[in-house]
């Protein structure tokens, strides 16, 4: 029997309107990788916060090596060696990655003393520090660079440096590969088998790792432990199941994992783009003389790994950043420099990357954020007065209609899970009569469930007429919906194949610019 | 030109950016941890007028100062307490400290004052630096000078390094950018934000002090003249960095000294318009040159626990 480096017993959590977690018990053996599934809102954010110190339960108990202890703040939590990845980094953008990583433990006490704060930092053994320990497990990171110009697989990495330069024993990881591309996680994964690696004597550390993707359950996790609605629905082992039992188990029915989609019946262009040139935030040439088209009625999907300048070509097409050169028409009309409001009354809908900055009022309730961009008008608005009952009927259609987790439509969505965010977003813009669809990693960090559904919307959209432009990181996702495929690789668009032609074998070699 | 002409307006531009300097250094000091002090004017009029009287009474120009340091402090933890603890908007609590400093020095000052003959006291001493002081031209410009000159700009680099290599600092610039990462870091957002405005407050109050204690010797009523808000131009314009807020400084500086020194010269442009000078100076920087600086993220939003 190997000795439990942490377990929770009935562990119970209350926000109005939800229990987040109910009577959940749960253990992590040492030196072993344990992955706790289920659905958006299931709970998982909220037991790993109560276990980092961050939220109080309401009831129930923690031991740590077998002791009962109260972990009433991070601190606490940090100097018994539970180090924790946040779901939504928390890095400080404007702070380099040596400066990131000591915050807080700057001379390696977890409690400096207020005097001590005032003595010069030591950034240079910090960062040997990082060195070896970036060495030790593969983790490759550049103390001196600034957050903020780090793609986010670099990000992760830091994020797990600072956990690991804590001295962390248990290192939860809520959704770390959500942003990942399929290389990184790869890469991910190996470092998560250095972890677990006995040292000598002493047992490897130990590992709570979140996760919607089924495939990676299966090839890491030690044990898994599944989560419905606040409670443990059943534990068991990766050779003792399927993707398809785990996603039941999840979901509490039967999910259809492949898309099920009839041929494309393309018609004329909705969305035509000519040589277009966008500079990123530090002025580089990020699209780079991008040329294509997406017709009614057929799915384009644009392969690449991020950072390829996918974003910015996003977000020159849907108005937030002005393009350099080249044009974008929509429906016919000249939308290269035109306002997100004018692309969006022409039938435009997006799914922004990063829902949190460009996808949602955060402090806003639900019932106000699936307005976002049709409030000022009628039924929403009588001249210039909002119909607060039209928009609370509306709210309570979409919530019920895309099955959003929400206490109420009252709810600020900062509030929702990560997954229930995205959710709200995709109900707002298919709300609407759409004839072009943009959407970039909609199903990001969203469980198998609601995946088979905005697939399944995505395809009756374009079904129904409208034009979808797909970006994804995801080569599954891709191939999975796409009529045609264009795959970009250093602001080029390097491709384009009838989805029939595409492999994933191509598709790698061309995302990775060998052609 | 005279050279003596020209060492005398660049002396005079230190003696001028003090008070910006310190202002600066206060709201660098108080947003650089996420809140907004747009109170440092009313801070500095009111620690002007306390510093003031209580050096009139006591006959100490220490006492004078302590006083002024203690009255910046405790204005700033008032702000402090009404936007970290009560959440108040941080505009409406700096403009209310700022009203409250016009009323209560007026009427204090009446009741104080009045009737006297114009009170005054003694302004702070000059000081020679031995040796330094005797270099041509730097040493007349730059040291010889009254003591609260030479503070501010020890404090400067203070302050600098305390923002930016000490762990105090680090932890500062964390929270005023992504509190909820500091806290998860084990970092007690609020306590860091209540010392930051603290510290702020009392250097708010040296440069009340420098006011009254060492440039003229006496209390006028609104005497602080739109300095506070002068400084915080220079904060925005130097980056929300000490040095950066320093340069600002000197320029707004130089501007209100050559204005005084245009008027000497009597040159036929009307007073009022050489006075305006360092407000003009302000809109244009404010206007145009800092379109790009971008202040702390969080500055201005209260932070709430889970
Ligand atoms: N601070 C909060 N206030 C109110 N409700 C909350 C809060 N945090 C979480 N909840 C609610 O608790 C439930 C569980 O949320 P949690 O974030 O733990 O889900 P999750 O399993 O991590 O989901 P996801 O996979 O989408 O990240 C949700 O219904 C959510 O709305
Ligand atoms: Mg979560």
């Amino acid at each position: 029997m190997v000795a439990l480096a942490l377990q929770v017993k009935g562990i119970t959590k209350r926000y109005p309107g939800v229990i987040a977690n109910h009577e959940v018990d749960f253990d992590l053996r040492k030196g072993e990788i344990h992955v706790l599934l289920g659905e958006n809102g299931a709970g998982k954010t909220t037991l790993m916060n109560i276990i980092y110190g961050l939220s109080m339960p309401d009831e129930g108990e923690c031991y740590l090596d077998g002791e009962l202890i109260q972990i009433t703040d991070p601190n606490l939590a940090i100097s018994r060696g539970i180090g924790m990845v946040h779901q939504h980094f928390m890095l400080v953008p404007t702070l380099t990655v040596v400066e990131n990583i000591i915050l807080g433990v700057e001379s390696l006490r977890p409690r400096t003393a207020f005097l001590r704060q005032l003595s010069l930092l030591d950034l240079a053994s910090a960062t040997k520090r990082i060195e070896s320990l970036s060495k030790q497990y593969g983790l490759e990171v550049d103390p001196a660079a600034y957050v903020r110009d780090l793609p986010v697989g670099a990000q992760q990495r830091v994020e797990i440096v600072k956990a690991l330069y804590r001295e962390a024993d248990i290192l939860i990881l809520d959704e770390p590969t959500a942003v990942l591309t399929p290389q990184e996680a790869d890469d991910l994964f190996q470092v998560m088998r250095a972890l677990v690696q006995p040292r000598g004597d002493k047992h490897g550390k130990s590992i709570i790792f979140i996760t919607h993707k089924l495939k990676e359950v299966l090839a890491v996790a030690d044990r898994i432990t599944v989560l419905r609605g606040g409670r443990v629905v059943g534990s068991t082992m990766p050779s003792a199941t399927t993707e398809n039992e785990l996603a039941a188990m999840m979901v509490g029915r039967e999910v259809v994992l492949t898309v099920p989609k009839g041929p494309a019946r393309p018609q004329e262009p909705v969305l035509e783009v000519q040589d277009l040139k966008v500079l990123d935030d530090r002025h580089l040439v990020a699209v780079d003389g991008v040329s294509l088209e997406v017709r009614k009625g057929e799915i384009l999907g644009v392969a690449g790994v991020q950072g390829n300048g996918q974003r910015e070509l996003v977000e020159s097409l849907t108005g937030l950043r002005k393009p350099v050169g080249g044009h974008v028409r929509i429906l016919g009309q000249e939308t290269t420099l035109a306002s997100p409001r004018r692309i969006t009354e022409l039938g435009t809908a997006h799914i922004p990357e990063d829902r949190q900055k460009h996808g949602l009022v955060l402090s806003d309730p639900v019932k106000d954020n699936l307005v976002l961009n049709t409030y000022y008008r009628p039924p929403f608005a009588h001249r210039a007065v909002i119909a607060r009952e039209q928009v609370a009927d509306n709210a309570a259609r979409l919530v019920r209609e895309f099955d959003i987790r929400t206490p109420s439509i009252e709810t600020a969505t900062s509030n929702l899970s990560g997954g229930n965010q995205q959710k709200t977003i995709v109900a707002r813009e298919f709300s609407r009569p759409i004839q072009l669809l943009i959407a970039a990693q909609p199903t990001r960090g969203l469980d198998v469930g609601s995946i088979e559904f905005i697939h399944g919307q995505l395809v009756k959209r374009r079904d129904d007429g409208c034009a979808v432009l797909l970006v994804s990181a995801e080569l599954d996702e891709i191939m999975a919906l796409a009529d045609r495929i264009a795959v970009m690789y250093k602001g080029k668009i390097v491709s384009v194949m009838p989805a029939e032609e595409a492999t994933r074998e191509k598709l790698g070699l061309l995302m990775a610019g060998v052609s | 030109m005279d050279m003596r002409i020209i060492i005398g307006l660049f002396a005079l531009t230190l003696v001028k950016a003090t008070p910006l300097t310190l202002g600066a250094l206060s709201g660098v000091f108080c947003e650089r941890s996420g809140v907004v002090n747009i109170g440092i004017e009313g801070m500095m009029l009111t620690s002007a007028f306390t510093g003031f009287s209580a050096a009139f009474f006591s006959g100490s120009a220490l006492v004078g100062i302590a006083v002024a340091l203690a009255t910046g402090g405790l204005l700033a933890l008032l702000h402090a307490v009404l936007c970290i603890r009560f959440e108040l908007n941080q505009i409406i609590s700096g403009t209310v400290i700022n009203l409250m400093a016009v009323g209560v020095t007026g009427y204090f000052n009446r009741v104080i004052f009045s009737g006297r003959t114009v009170p005054g006291v003694e302004t702070l001493p000059r000081v020679e630096i031995p040796l330094l002081a005797d270099i041509p031209f730097i040493g007349p410009i730059l040291f010889q000078h009254q003591p609260i000159v030479f503070t501010t700009i020890i404090l400067v680099f203070l302050v600098h390094i305390v923002l930016f290599h000490t762990p105090w600092g680090l932890r500062t610039r964390a929270v005023g950018e992504h509190p909820r990462a500091a806290d998860t870091l084990g970092i007690d957002v609020f306590k860091v934000r209540y010392i930051n405005v603290v510290v702020g407050g009392m250097i708010a109050g040296l440069a009340g002090a420098f006011l009254t204690l060492e440039a003229v010797g006496t209390f006028e009523k609104l005497m602080s003249n739109g300095r506070g808000f002068i400084a915080l131009a220079a904060m925005v314009f130097g980056k929300w960095s000490p040095v950066g807020a320093f340069g600002a400084a000197l320029l707004f500086g130089f501007a209100e000294a050559l204005g005084v020194r245009l008027q000497i010269e009597n040159i036929g442009i009307p007073y009022q318009f050489l006075g305006m000078l360092p407000y003009l100076l302000t809109i244009i920087v404010l206007a145009g040159v800092v379109g790009r600086s971008t202040p702390p993220a969080a500055s201005g939003q209260p932070y709430r626990k889970e």
